[in-house]
Formats: structure tokens, C-alpha cells, sequence
């Protein structure tokens, strides 16, 4: 074999390798990468929504219906519409905070503790859930544990472990669309392995530049019933939200 | 016979003064015994039924499986109904129904913002309905240490000592942080009528009471009740009435398997009353049994020592006649004299410290300041008419086994060899 054709070998063997590692990164990205873009896809815009919860429990479902307005991921305030008992409930979270004010007693009380654990309006979120404001990618180390296809979707299955801190679930397995970046399924465990609670993703829709979930179910894995399912009814994104929404003062 | 067998006993104070002392003590150490675990289990029972598991209690099922954790949204629904047909079907026992909850109840300052919190364990009770038995029940009108009790919607009895770690006093607003049947978030606003004391640790520590219709609106419990009470009229738990009663109503309303049928179970079907019965009861038998070895033991002994000491006598008896068997039933019936003696003064002895414990009683109140179980602090004997005879068992028993198995060595004494033994 003459040098110069040596050489050409040896090149088309390194652009060959090159390539295959290329192509092999691009179906398997860094756990890390696919976590940011969850959270990209997730935003921090101020945004108005208009939601309902149907919690099915024991006894039957019944519907809560409320509207939020959201300032980023530190601040929102919510109130209740529907049904008439809880009409007027409003909720404020401010940073790490969440103030409840419910018009009955007139009284502004700042969920802390313990109460975080409880479930929101009896359905399978708890307010510890609502006030998870952080990017994923801040709060776990995640690792691509393989692919699946989920509703039609292909998937990339995530294994998320806490970096550490105060943090209500350790674990967490994620099924993350590999197109669209919107997590489908989720299962959240303790640090003793136990699972604790699992969503599902029935509904997707695009709205502006992004995927939004606008149809989730939540079910409390130490619950009985089967589950909460979370509707988006409307989303209005860069909204003008007036800043004295977010004092507790608003909630009165 | 019985004469001369007290002449003996009487003028030969060796031959009967240890033996006699030891069974005055085994008895009365029984008496009291005895009288102690049946007091204390009594006070159990009774505070248990009171503040908790009634003598029955209908629940549903789902409730019933779960009952720890007083689950309020698996509670009975259609409750006025179900408790007009417990009436009417079971007319002996007074019904009532009840809601237990907890939550935290949150003192507000000039403000409205939170001054103090702390976490309360609530009962609603039928308080101000006119003859309703809750306030008996209870005993509620002894209980007010502060203020009054409730007489007008929204307000409620804080435990003294709970009020008193919270600053407030009757007049006072108390807002109660908890769920409704339905998992909600409730925040109710209510006023401080009166503090109470029970002198139960359990209900002491943090307890709220108010009435029933109060806390259904507030927990969304509209005709419902976590558990509706069953009490034997004017009369202490009947364990054989109530297991009759529980088996009729789920016999009649059996037919429903679903999970919020009710269901009906008796006292000692909950928190583990059963268990802890039966053990009362292994308690006394054991106790009995160690008494009656002990003392046996420690009376062959003392037989023993009597047989050599006697063992002249013995000897003469059987070289003028007496055979052995009349000579070993005379040495049983010694026993039996002493033994009964023994037992009764065993058992005076005995009663009168058990008459005193039942009247002052013991204050546990400071070992039981983390106890969940309900049982008041001050824990006293009872004596009933058991404890008159009890005594008896270990008294009558020890001195029978210990004199028969120390007396077998007259049988060992043989008659041609007495004179041999009379000559040494």
C-alpha cells in the first residue's frame, strides 16, 4: 500500500469514528442537557391560568376551580372560584412562603411545618408541591436510564437523585418527550424507596413558543381514590400582573 | 380433733407461727394484688369508654379498619337516621355521636397574624343539645376549670393547661387550622367558653372540645359523625350485653358489604382493650400461681423443720397406735387450720390496704404526661367481692401442698424399728 493512500485511510477511519460518536451523542445526551431543556420548556414568564382540579376520592370526585397569576417561578397568587365553600380561598406564595387567606374567618395564616405535607383542597398536590419553584437541574443529578415510548411518544426515562438539602422527594423517575422536552410521566420517591406520588400527562398542546401539559393527573401514592386530574382551561402568557397582587395585603 | 389440733397450734407457737405468717403475707400481698390490676384495669375501661371507645361504637367499615387514625373521611353519613334506628333497636344503651379530629389551633394577636400555635387533639360531642348524656358522660360540668361551658354556636372548651400555654383564657378567640371531610383546608374561627381538666394525661395535654354542629359545618361533615357511641344505661360495661348487641345490629345491617356500611363493635374489640384484658387476667393467674409456689415451698420447709423437730412426737403417736395415714390427714388438717387462719388475717390485712388505695388512689399523672392511652392520672384500687375470697387460693392451697409433701416422711418411719429408735 503506497503512503498517500495510507493516509487517506487513516483520515476516513478518524472522520468515520467521528461520526459514529457524533451521531451516537445526539441519541444519547448528557442526563444534565435533557433536564435543562425540561426546564427551559417549563419557563418563568408571568402568566395568568385558569385551572380545575377533579379530585376523584373515596367518596366520589368533586371539581375546584381557580385562577392563578405567576410572576416567574417565585411568585404566585391564587384564588379559589368554585365550589362555594372554597370560593374566595386565596393563596399567596412568595419565595420559600405560602400565606392562606380564607374569607370565613378572616384570617391570613402562613403555611409552614408540617401543613406543607397536607394535601391542597383535599386533592393529591400537596402544598409542598406548589411551592417547588427551582429548576430540576439545580435541585437533582440526572442520568439517562434508557428510551421508552410513552402514548405514541418516544421518550428519554430519567433518573433523577437529590443533589441534596431539604427536598420533598429524593428520587425521581422521569419520562421526558424526546421532540417536544415536556415531562409525560413521573414517579416521586422518598429516600427510603417508597413511592410516593406519580403523574401523568394526558394532554399537550402548544401555546406560543412552547408545550404545555393542559390535562395532568396526579395520584398520592399513600392515598386511596385515583387521583387528581389537573385541567388547563386557559393560560395567558406575559400578562400584566400588577405588582401589589403578590403582598399580603392582596389578600383580603 | 379440730380442738386438739388448736391446742397444739396454739400452745407450740414454733409449729405454727412461720407458717402462719407466711400465708397472712402471701394472702394479703394477693388481696391487694389483685385489687390493684382490677382497679387499675377498671379506670382504664371506664376513661377508654368515656372519652373514646364507648361500651360499642358503630363506625363504618372503611372507618372501623383504621380507626387509629380517626379518618374522618371515611365517617358514617345519614347519621339522625342510623342514630334514631339504634334507639329504637337498642333502647338500653344511650347513643351519641361524635366527631374526633386534629389540627392546630392558632391564637391570632391585635393584627389577625399568627401569635402562637400548637397542635390540639378535638372531639366534637352533642354539648347543647337538652338531654343529651355527653355532659354526664364526660362529667363536664366538674371538668370547667375556667369559665363555663358552651351554650351558643361557635364556641368551644380548651384543656386548661393547653389554654395556659397558649395565654388564653375564656372570651378568647381561637382559630382551628384543620381538614374537612373532604381534605380542605378549614380555618374557623371560634371563642374560648371555659377551660377543663380531666385528669386524663391524653385529653389534658391539647385537647379541644366543642359541639357537634359547630364542627360539622367546620369540617363539611353535614349529617355525619366519625363513630356514634353506644352506652349501657346507668350501669358499667357489660362485655356479654355488648358482644349480644354488637351481633344483632350486624346481623341485621349486614346485608350492606359496602365499606361505609356501619358496623358495630364492642369496647374490647378497640385499641387493643383485648389484648390488654387478657393480660390483665394472665397477670392475676400468674400472680396466683407464684404465690401458691412460693409459699408452698417456703411451708415444706418450714414442714420439714416441724417433722424433725416433732419427730419424738411422730414417733410415739405411731409406736401408741395411730397409723400413718391418720397421723399425715391430722398433719393436712394442721395445715388447713393455720392455712385458713392465715388466709384470713392474710385477707383483712389485705382489704383494708386495698379499701385505702381504692379511696386515694396513686397519681401517676407525671409517668403518664406522654401516654396515649386514656386512663386517668389517679389510679385506684377496687375492691369487690373476688377480692374477699381471693386471698383464699394461695393461703388454702400453699399450706395443703407444702404440709402434704413435707409430711410424706411419716410414711417413711417404720413401726418395728421404733423401739430400736426410742433406745438411742
Amino acid at each position: 500500500m503506497t503512503r498517500p493512500m495510507r493516509w487517506w485511510l487513516v483520515a476516513a477511519f478518524t472522520l468515520l469514528s467521528a461520526a459514529v460518536a457524533a451521531a451516537a451523542g445526539a441519541q444519547a445526551p448528557d442526563g444534565a442537557a435533557v433536564l435543562r431543556r425540561v426546564d427551559e420548556n417549563m419557563g418563568a414568564d408571568n402568566k395568568v391560568t385558569t385551572s380545575e382540579m377533579i379530585i376523584r376520592g373515596r367518596r366520589g370526585s368533586r371539581t375546584v376551580s381557580s385562577q392563578s397569576w405567576i410572576q416567574g417561578r417565585a411568585k404566585s397568587f391564587t384564588e379559589y372560584l368554585d365550589p362555594p365553600r372554597e370560593k374566595g380561598t386565596k393563596m399567596l406564595k412568595l419565595e420559600d412562603q405560602l400565606w392562606t387567606y380564607t374569607p370565613a374567618s378572616d384570617r391570613t395564616i402562613l403555611i409552614s411545618g408540617h401543613m406543607l405535607r397536607q394535601s391542597v383542597m383535599g386533592s393529591d398536590l400537596s402544598y409542598e408541591d406548589m411551592m417547588e419553584d427551582q429548576r430540576l437541574v439545580e435541585l437533582y443529578d440526572a442520568v439517562i436510564a434508557g428510551e421508552e415510548r410513552l402514548g405514541g411518544r418516544p421518550c428519554w426515562v430519567l433518573e433523577l437523585t437529590s443533589r441534596g438539602g431539604d427536598i420533598a422527594y429524593f428520587r425521581r423517575k422521569i419520562w421526558v418527550d424526546r421532540e417536544r422536552f415536556v415531562v409525560l410521566r413521573e414517579e416521586r420517591f422518598a429516600k427510603s424507596g417508597k413511592l410516593l406520588k406519580t403523574t401523568e400527562v394526558r394532554n399537550v398542546e402548544r401555546m406560543k413558543d412552547r408545550w404545555v401539559p393542559t390535562r395532568v393527573n396526579f395520584k398520592d401514592a399513600l392515598k386511596d381514590g385515583s387521583g387528581t386530574e389537573f385541567i388547563v382551561k386557559s393560560m395567558e402568557f406575559n400578562a400584566a400582573i400588577p405588582e401589589h397582587l403578590f403582598t399580603k395585603a392582596s389578600l383580603r | 380433733m379440730i380442738r386438739f389440733l388448736l391446742k397444739g397450734l396454739l400452745r407450740d407457737r414454733s409449729r405454727s407461727l412461720l407458717p402462719f405468717t407466711t400465708v397472712v403475707l402471701g394472702s394479703a400481698l394477693t388481696v391487694i394484688g389483685f385489687s390493684w390490676i382490677n382497679g387499675a384495669m377498671s379506670s382504664m375501661i371506664e376513661s377508654g369508654a368515656r372519652f373514646s371507645t364507648g361500651h360499642v361504637k358503630v363506625t363504618s367499615r372503611a372507618y372501623a379498619k383504621e380507626a387509629d387514625q380517626a379518618p374522618n373521611d371515611l365517617a358514617l353519613a345519614g347519621v339522625r337516621a342510623l342514630t334514631a334506628v339504634l334507639a329504637r333497636e337498642f333502647p338500653a344503651l344511650d347513643w351519641t355521636p361524635r366527631i374526633t379530629f386534629g389540627g392546630l389551633i392558632d391564637i391570632p394577636d391585635e393584627q389577625g397574624e399568627t401569635r402562637v400555635q400548637g397542635p390540639v387533639a378535638g372531639l366534637a360531642i352533642d354539648l347543647r343539645r337538652p338531654g343529651s348524656p355527653e355532659r354526664g358522660l364526660l362529667n363536664l360540668d366538674k371538668a370547667v376549670v375556667r369559665g363555663r361551658l358552651p351554650a351558643r354556636p361557635g364556641e368551644i372548651l380548651l384543656s386548661d393547661g393547653f389554654a395556659t400555654r397558649l395565654g388564653v383564657g375564656p372570651g378568647a378567640t381561637a382559630t382551628l387550622i384543620s381538614a374537612t371531610m373532604y381534605g380542605s383546608l378549614v380555618v374557623q374561627n371560634f371563642t374560648v367558653a371555659g377551660t377543663v381538666r380531666f385528669g386524663v394525661a391524653a385529653m389534658d395535654r391539647g385537647a379541644m372540645i366543642g359541639d357537634i354542629e359547630d364542627m360539622r359545618g367546620a369540617l363539611d361533615m353535614a349529617d355525619s359523625a366519625g363513630e356514634i357511641l353506644g352506652f349501657f344505661r346507668d350501669s358499667p360495661y357489660r362485655r356479654d350485653e355488648a358482644v349480644r348487641t354488637a351481633a344483632a345490629f350486624n346481623g341485621a345491617h349486614g346485608g350492606d358489604a359496602g365499606e361505609f356500611a356501619p358496623l358495630m363493635v364492642t369496647l374490647h374489640e378497640q385499641s387493643g382493650l383485648a389484648r390488654m384484658l387478657d393480660f390483665a387476667t394472665q397477670v392475676y393467674t400468674l400472680m396466683l400461681v407464684f404465690f401458691i409456689l412460693v409459699m408452698s415451698i417456703v411451708l415444706w420447709n418450714a414442714g420439714l423443720m416441724s417433722s424433725l423437730r416433732r419427730y419424738g412426737e411422730f414417733g410415739i403417736r405411731l409406736a401408741l397406735g395411730e397409723d400413718h395415714g391418720r397421723l399425715y390427714r391430722s398433719l393436712i388438717a394442721e395445715g388447713a387450720v393455720v392455712g385458713f387462719a392465715g388466709s384470713a388475717a392474710g385477707t383483712a390485712i389485705g382489704l383494708a390496704v386495698s379499701y385505702y388505695l381504692q379511696n386515694t388512689g396513686f397519681n401517676l399523672g407525671s409517668m403518664l404526661k406522654d401516654a396515649s392511652i386514656i386512663v386517668t392520672d389517679v389510679l385506684r384500687a377496687r375492691v369487690t367481692p373476688a377480692s374477699y375470697v381471693i386471698g383464699f387460693v394461695p393461703g388454702l392451697a400453699a399450706t395443703f401442698l407444702g404440709k402434704a409433701v413435707s409430711g410424706i416422711g411419716i410414711y417413711k418411719r417404720e413401726t418395728s424399728r421404733l423401739a430400736k429408735e426410742f433406745e438411742g
